[in-house]
C-alpha cells in the first residue's frame, strides 16, 4: 500500500508580486525588498486600496513587479506625487519606493517636507550607497573613502562632504510617526526588515503620520563585489556608518505584534 | 479665476505663493477646505506640480497656478504630466523677466508656454483671456478641454488680467465628479492593476505615444480654435494682439476707426491652436498687419509664419512689465495708414529702431 505524505505549501510568490522577470542584477537586494513589501501587503489584505509610487533609479520599473495600482514619478518627486494621491484619496494606502540618489539627493526637499507635514504615507528607502542605474556614481550616502566612478580615488569628505543619515534626519521631523533603519544582509535582519515594513504600513493605516523604513542594501555590480561579499560589506562597513535601529516610533505602535 | 475653478468642480489645488498670482492661492486656501476639497501649499513649485501630477493620476479635477519664475520650476513636472497624458490645468499669470524680473504684467512667457511646457515632443492647449469675464469663462472651459483630450491646458494670463477688478458673472456651481475615467489609479479593487507612467523605454513605443499625442493634437486643432474678430470686414490694417495687449489694441482700433482709418483687430483666444489660417486669409487683402505684444515679439513669429510674406508685417511691443497705452498703438496705426510698410526686412528690428527704448528712455 502506497501512502502519500501530506503536502504543506511553505513558500510561494506573494499575490501582490507580479510573475514578471525583473531587471535587477544577480545578488541585488531590491528583489528581497520587493518581496517583503508584497508579503506585508498580502498579509494586510490591502491590494485593492494600495497605490505605489515608483522612483527614478534601478527600481524605476518597480510598477512592473507589483500587482496593484502604481504610478511613476519624476526623479526625487515621489513624495510629492504620493502627497497628491493621498490628499485626494485619504483612505488608500500610498507608498513610495525610493533609492538613495532619488530620495536623499535630488528629492531632499520633497522628502523632508512630506515628513514635516506628517504626510500619511509610507516610504521604503533603499540605501545602497551608490547610484546603480547610471553605473555606480557617488551617492549622498556613499561612505567616506568609498570608490565610485565619480569618486575614483574614494569619497574625499573634504571635497564631497559626508554621508547623509536619512533615518536620523527624518526622525527629527515632528510629522514622523515611524522611522527606522534595517538591513537586508542576512535572514535575521531580513525578518526584522519585514516587521518594520509591516509596522510602517500599520502606522499609515492608523493615521500616525509619515513612516519610513531605510533598508541597507547591496549593489554587487557597482561595488565590484560578489553577491556574498557584498552582503558582508553591508554587515562590516555600512552598518558602522548607518546604525540599525528605531529612530522614531509613535507610542501608539509600541505594542503592535506581528 | 479661483472661484470659477471651484464652480467648475476642481477637487484639488496645490500651489506656492508668487506675485502676481498669490490671490488665487489665498482664495483656494479659504474656499477649498470649507467645501471639503483639497488645498495644500507646497514647499516649492517643483513639489506643487508633482502633487498635481499625483492627484491627476486619480482622475480628479486638479490645478495649480503660478507666475513666470515659478512656472519655469514646474516645467519638468508639466512634461511628465503631458507624457502620462493626464488632464491638468495650470494658470500662468505672466510677469516681467527674464530672471527675477519684476511683478508687473508681461507676455514674455509666450515661448515658454506656447512652444514649450518642458522637454519632449507634445503640444499643450493655451488659452489667453483679456479680461476678467473671459478669464472666468476660460477657467471653466480649461477643465473640460483638459479632460476631453487628456491634455495639459495652460491659462496664460498676464499680470494685468491677474490683478484687475471689474464686474463679471460667475458660472453656476457644477456638481463634483462621481465617475472617474477608466485609466485612473484609485486602487485595483476587483480589477487588473493600472499603471500611469511617462516611460516608454523602447523608442518604437515612444514613437507610437508621440503619434497618439500628435493625432490628438490634430483633433484639438480642428475643434478648439478660438479667436475674436473686430472691424475686420473692410480692414486695410489688421492688428493682432492677445490678452491685455489685445484689449488695449481694441481701444486703439476704435479710436483709429473714429478717425476714419480702416483698421480691425484679430484677438487670438487660443494661442495654441493658433489662428494661422485666419491670419493667412487676412493677409491676402490687408495692406499691412500690426502685431502688438507685451514682449519683444514672440507671437510675431507665428504671425509671420501664417502671413508667409503675402503682406507686410509690423510689430509694436512693450517689454519688462510695461503695458502699452492706447495712444501708443493708435500712433502706430496712424503711421501705418500713412506710409508703405516694406514687405522685406525684420519687423522686430524696425520696431526696435523706431522706439529706441534704450537710448532715449521710455516714451
Amino acid at each position: 500500500m502506497v501512502t502519500t505524505a501530506p503536502t504543506r505549501l511553505v513558500y510561494q510568490r506573494p499575490t501582490t508580486l507580479s510573475d514578471t522577470p525583473n531587471s535587477y542584477c544577480p545578488g541585488c537586494t531590491h528583489g528581497v525588498a520587493h518581496r517583503l513589501v508584497a508579503e506585508v501587503l498580502d498579509e494586510m489584505d490591502v491590494r485593492g486600496r494600495t497605490i505605489g509610487v515608483a522612483p527614478v533609479g534601478c527600481s524605476v520599473f518597480a510598477y512592473n513587479y507589483f500587482d496593484f495600482d502604481f504610478v511613476e514619478a519624476a526623479h526625487g518627486r515621489a513624495p510629492a506625487m504620493a502627497t497628491g494621491i493621498k490628499r485626494v484619496l485619504p483612505d488608500r494606502i500610498v507608498f513610495t519606493y525610493q533609492g538613495d540618489g532619488d530620495m536623499a539627493s535630488i528629492g531632499m526637499g520633497e522628502i523632508m517636507h512630506a515628513a514635516g507635514r506628517g504626510e500619511n504615507i509610507t516610504v521604503i528607502f533603499i540605501n545602497n550607497a551608490i547610484y546603480g542605474m547610471t553605473g555606480g556614481q557617488m551617492a549622498p550616502t556613499t561612505l567616506p573613502g568609498q570608490k565610485t566612478t565619480s569618486s575614483p580615488t574614494g569619497r574625499d569628505v573634504e571635497v564631497a562632504g559626508f554621508p547623509l543619515h536619512m533615518a536620523e534626519l527624518l526622525s527629527n521631523m515632528e510629522g514622523s510617526g515611524y522611522v527606522v533603519r534595517r538591513s537586508l544582509h542576512d535572514p535575521k535582519n531580513i525578518r526584522l526588515a519585514k516587521k518594520a515594513i509591516r509596522t510602517a504600513f500599520e502606522a499609515q493605516v492608523r493615521g500616525l503620520g509619515f513612516s519610513m523604513v531605510e533598508l541597507l542594501s547591496s549593489c554587487p555590480t557597482n561595488w565590484g563585489l560578489t553577491p556574498k561579499d557584498a552582503l558582508t560589506w553591508i554587515e562590516e562597513r555600512m552598518v558602522l556608518v548607518y546604525p540599525l535601529g528605531d529612530y522614531k516610533v509613535s507610542p501608539s505602535l509600541a505594542n503592535l505584534r506581528f | 479665476m479661483a472661484e470659477a475653478a471651484i464652480r467648475a468642480g476642481v477637487e484639488a489645488y496645490f500651489g506656492y505663493p508668487i506675485t502676481p498670482q498669490t490671490e488665487l492661492l489665498e482664495w483656494m486656501a479659504a474656499r477649498m477646505p470649507e467645501l471639503g476639497r483639497t488645498f495644500l501649499q507646497a514647499e516649492s513649485e517643483v513639489a506643487a506640480i508633482n502633487m498635481v501630477y499625483g492627484a491627476a493620476c486619480t482622475g480628479a479635477r486638479v490645478m495649480s497656478s503660478s507666475s513666470s519664475p515659478g512656472v519655469s520650476l514646474m516645467m519638468e513636472g508639466l512634461s511628465y504630466i503631458a507624457g502620462t497624458e493626464l488632464p491638468v490645468v495650470l494658470v500662468d499669470v505672466v510677469r516681467g523677466g527674464p530672471g527675477l524680473g519684476n511683478i508687473a504684467p508681461s507676455q514674455g512667457d509666450y515661448y515658454q508656454i506656447v512652444k514649450g511646457g518642458g522637454h519632449g515632443d507634445y503640444f499643450p492647449i493655451v488659452l489667453a483671456p483679456s479680461n476678467v469675464q473671459e478669464a472666468i469663462d476660460l477657467m471653466v472651459l480649461s477643465f473640460d478641454l483638459a479632460e476631453k483630450y487628456r491634455s495639459l491646458v495652460f491659462v496664460m494670463a498676464d499680470g494685468n488680467v491677474g490683478q484687475i477688478m471689474e464686474p463679471a458673472e460667475l458660472p453656476p456651481f457644477q456638481p463634483l465628479k462621481t465617475q472617474y475615467p477608466d485609466w485612473a489609479v484609485r486602487g485595483a479593487e476587483n480589477r487588473e492593476k493600472h499603471i500611469l507612467s511617462s516611460i516608454y523605454i523602447k523608442p518604437e513605443d515612444e514613437e507610437v505615444t508621440n503619434y497618439r499625442l500628435l493625432e490628438r493634437w490634430h483633433e484639438i486643432e480642428s475643434n478648439e480654435l478660438r479667436y475674436k474678430e473686430y472691424f475686420l470686414d473692410d480692414a486695410e490694417i489688421v492688428v493682432i494682439g492677445f490678452g491685455t495687449a489685445g484689449r488695449v489694441a481694441f481701444s486703439a482700433v476704435r479710436a483709429a476707426r473714429a478717425q476714419g482709418i480702416r483698421v480691425g483687430l484679430l484677438r487670438p483666444i487660443t494661442l495654441r491652436p493658433f489662428p494661422s489660417a485666419q491670419i493667412a486669409e487676412l493677409s491676402k487683402t490687408a495692406k499691412a498687419l500690426l502685431v502688438v505684444e507685451m514682449n519683444s515679439g514672440q507671437m510675431l513669429d507665428d504671425v509671420q509664419l501664417a502671413v508667409a510674406g503675402h503682406a507686410p508685417v509690423d510689430f509694436y511691443g512693450r517689454m519688462g512689465g510695461m503695458v502699452p497705452y492706447q495712444d501708443e498703438i493708435l500712433a502706430e496705426i496712424v503711421r501705418m495708414a500713412g506710409e508703405d510698410i516694406p514687405l522685406e526686412g525684420d519687423p522686430r528690428r524696425r520696431w526696435a529702431q523706431r522706439v529706441n527704448y534704450g537710448r532715449n528712455g521710455i516714451k
